[in-house]
């Protein structure tokens, strides 16, 4: 038995999206990264002990649908406003992680009157010619774990869960799925993760905290003193042992810090 | 049977432990490892082999484009096809081709081929590839999934550009033109013959027979591994009701020929090895990028690309494993006919690419190839689809009446 409710809403563009769903309290949405959630996600169970927790996928990602018609930063942001208020929510407290922070500071600078609360761990969005990102999309499957955990072997053991890589068939699923989900996240995230994010930044009113892992490796922690000079009032949080993948290395911490904002 | 002599322009000079001390020849090779005043020499011997093979009787001469790949050295293959179109006279300007999502407007693209195509006189044959991942992705940041729907835009603009008799507005998705007005026009009419080159997208193969455009398959694998893929192709031809004309199709092959087999192995082998192990040394992490291949196409050849993947593995293949899995064609003239013609009925094929300098053969060595195939293999190949002779509709036409540079010097240059 799953810890997360699962249904689909449609959007008013005809987008059905996946989205979990448990606990109780105020209302949250979590926004995943490029990787997409894990099965019975840890990090939105976790959530779900403070909070009455959402987690959407993005369209290419499960079954979410709609991905031919969203192309840009822009379609992406109003696509995720839109499950916002498809779900019937009104100014949830919104968190992202990596590409989903990347949307989640996009639709507070784009609509800023619409987020009260914004919790961005690790965001995608900028760049700084002084400490690249690291390619995600030149990186091998096994290349990944060193990038993304602060432990690398319990990474691996993690992202392979319950793959049997011997297995042919297996093995052409995770091609489509993986195809899908980073064909998707390219559109804002190939081949460098900017799209103009900084120019708006300075728009964003919401209560803003910023989460980062110390050793995080994909994307460095000083872009978190990037993110904290640009928002007027946010806190930067830097948590020990934790890489990018900071919400399901150290979840404990991390809802303890949205609990506080 | 239309035979073009192509030089993929490969980088001869890499070291012999490039393998071991570098991750890929393209996208981030090393820029250390190119030399220019090199490179001055390099260019300019493989432009005189494609002018050699004009002159030994082959139809087409052919020329393609890269990026940062030390076994392609064209980023611009306009560039070489404008110095051949001076320099030679006869020979189709295969150019296969201009990667269209690339060129920004990609008018760029219509007005250049239609240069080539009136300086030449009429002998441009244009190619439209996709690109591949490395190039379009990795090396010119296109983002992977939406090449496709930028290709097909990027195509219907040149083709209307070529088209139409009067400046329009083209209003796209990724090129807005308020006046598209394509100066000069090509000669050939409606527009010179297109081939794409393919690496296995299905969605390519009915964008070729709706266009009637020729289909390329270009690999480095030989033809028994092409056999599957092309017969998918013809299975779609004949079910959208098209003929079967083998100029629907070509191949790019790998070819030896020496006076014996004896003596091909002798000459030619540590060319094939430098190719196959230094030059298709490419880090895996850029052959595909996420959101490049349709799901369409990884559904119907995701094992057979695992497959691909595995046999990417060329760096331990001996001379014996190269010719007895037909990566490549190599041996006498009478060898080389025999697993030719094999090639080309089995793969119902009437454009041969034919790649004869391999890696980094020696000019006087590839002269030597090139020479036993024109006159000893292609006499024998010319005829094998005789229900097809007159099938022009895939290759270029020419002027009658071509006007050839004058000679430098002697006061006739301005009439010229």
């Amino acid at each position: 038995m799953s810890a997360l409710g699962s249904r689909t809403v449609e959007t008013p563009r005809g987008a059905k999206i996946r989205v979990y769903e448990a606990g109780s309290g105020d209302p949250l949405v979590f926004l995943h990264g490029a990787g997409g959630l894990l099965p019975d996600d840890p990090f939105v169970v976790k959530l779900a002990e403070r909070f009455h927790v959402f987690a959407p996928c993005l369209p290419g990602y499960e079954d979410s649908t709609g991905e031919e018609d969203l192309r840009d930063m822009l379609g992406i942001t109003l696509h995720t406003a839109d499950v916002v208020e498809a779900l019937g929510l009104e100014r949830p407290t919104l968190v992202g992680h990596s590409m989903g922070g990347m949307i989640a500071a996009e639709m507070a600078a784009v609509a800023p009157a619409s987020v009260e609360r914004l919790v961005l761990i690790c965001p995608a969005g900028l760049w700084d010619d002084e400490q690249p990102i690291a390619d995600l999309f030149g990186t091998l499957p096994f290349e990944l774990p060193a990038l993304l955990f602060h432990d690398p072997e319990v990474g691996a053991a993690l992202l392979t869960a319950g793959l049997d890589f011997t297995d042919m068939g297996a093995l052409a699923d995770f091609m489509v799925t993986n195809s899908k989900r980073l064909g998707m996240a390219g559109k804002i995230l190939f081949p460098i993760p900017d799209r103009g994010l900084s120019e708006r930044l300075y728009r964003i009113q919401a209560r803003t905290l910023i989460l980062w892992g110390e050793s995080d490796k994909l994307i460095p922690p000083s872009y978190g003193n990037a993110f904290q000079a640009a928002i007027a009032g946010s806190e930067l949080r830097t948590i020990a042992e934790a890489g990018h993948m900071l919400p399901i290395e150290q979840p404990q911490a991390v809802l303890e810090a949205i609990a506080s904002l | 049977m239309k035979f073009t002599w192509f030089n993929l322009m490969p980088w001869p000079h890499m070291p012999d432990d490039f393998r071991e001390k570098h991750r890929s020849v393209w996208v981030d090779i090393d820029p250390k490892l190119y030399d220019p005043v090199l490179g001055h020499e390099v260019y300019n011997t493989y432009l005189d082999q494609l002018e050699y093979a004009e002159a030994l009787g082959y139809d087409g001469i052919g020329v393609n484009e890269h990026h940062a790949n030390a076994y392609g050295l064209m980023p611009s293959p306009n560039i070489m096809a404008a110095t051949l179109a001076r320099r030679t006279s006869r020979a189709g300007l295969v150019v296969l081709g201009n990667s269209i999502a690339l060129y920004n407007p990609p008018i760029r693209v219509a007005e250049e081929f239609a240069m080539l195509d009136v300086i030449s006189g009429g002998r441009l044959v244009a190619g439209f590839p996709v690109g591949t991942s490395m190039d379009t992705n990795y090396a010119y940041g296109q983002i992977p999934a939406l090449t496709r729907e930028k290709y097909a835009e990027a195509h219907e603009l040149i083709m209307r550009a070529w088209e139409a008799d009067e400046p329009f507005a083209f209003n796209g998705r990724y090129t807005k033109l308020r006046y598209v007005n394509c100066w000069p026009k090509p000669i050939q009419k409606p527009h010179p013959p297109i081939h794409i080159p393919g690496g296995g997208s299905v969605e390519t193969y009915d964008f070729c027979i709706d266009h009637d455009y020729s289909y390329s398959y270009l690999s480095f694998t030989g033809y028994l591994r092409a056999k599957q893929l092309m017969d998918g192709y013809w299975e779609r031809v004949a079910a959208r009701g098209k003929d079967d004309s083998p100029y629907r199709a070509g191949f790019a092959q790998t070819i030896c020929v020496g006076e014996t087999d004896k003596e091909a192995e002798e000459l030619y082998a540590e060319h094939l090895h430098y190719f196959y192990n230094r030059c298709l040394h490419v880090y895996p992490g850029f052959a595909d990028a996420p959101g490049y291949r349709t799901i369409k196409t990884i559904k119907a050849g995701a094992l057979s690309q695992l497959n691909a993947a595995q046999l990417m593995q060329f760096g331990n293949l001996s001379w014996k494993d190269l010719i007895d899995g037909r990566y490549v064609i190599a041996g006498s003239p009478d060898t080389v006919r025999e697993q030719m013609e094999e090639m080309i009925k089995g793969l119902r094929v009437g454009n041969v690419f034919a790649l004869i300098h391999v890696g980094n053969m020696p000019n006087e060595k590839t002269r030597h190839s090139t020479k036993l195939f024109a006159e000893k293999v292609m006499p024998g190949l010319r005829d094998i689809w005789p229900e097809y002779k007159d099938d022009d509709r895939f290759w270029c036409h020419p002027l009658e009446q071509r006007v050839q540079p004058a000679p430098i010097g002697s006061g006739l240059e301005q009439q010229a």
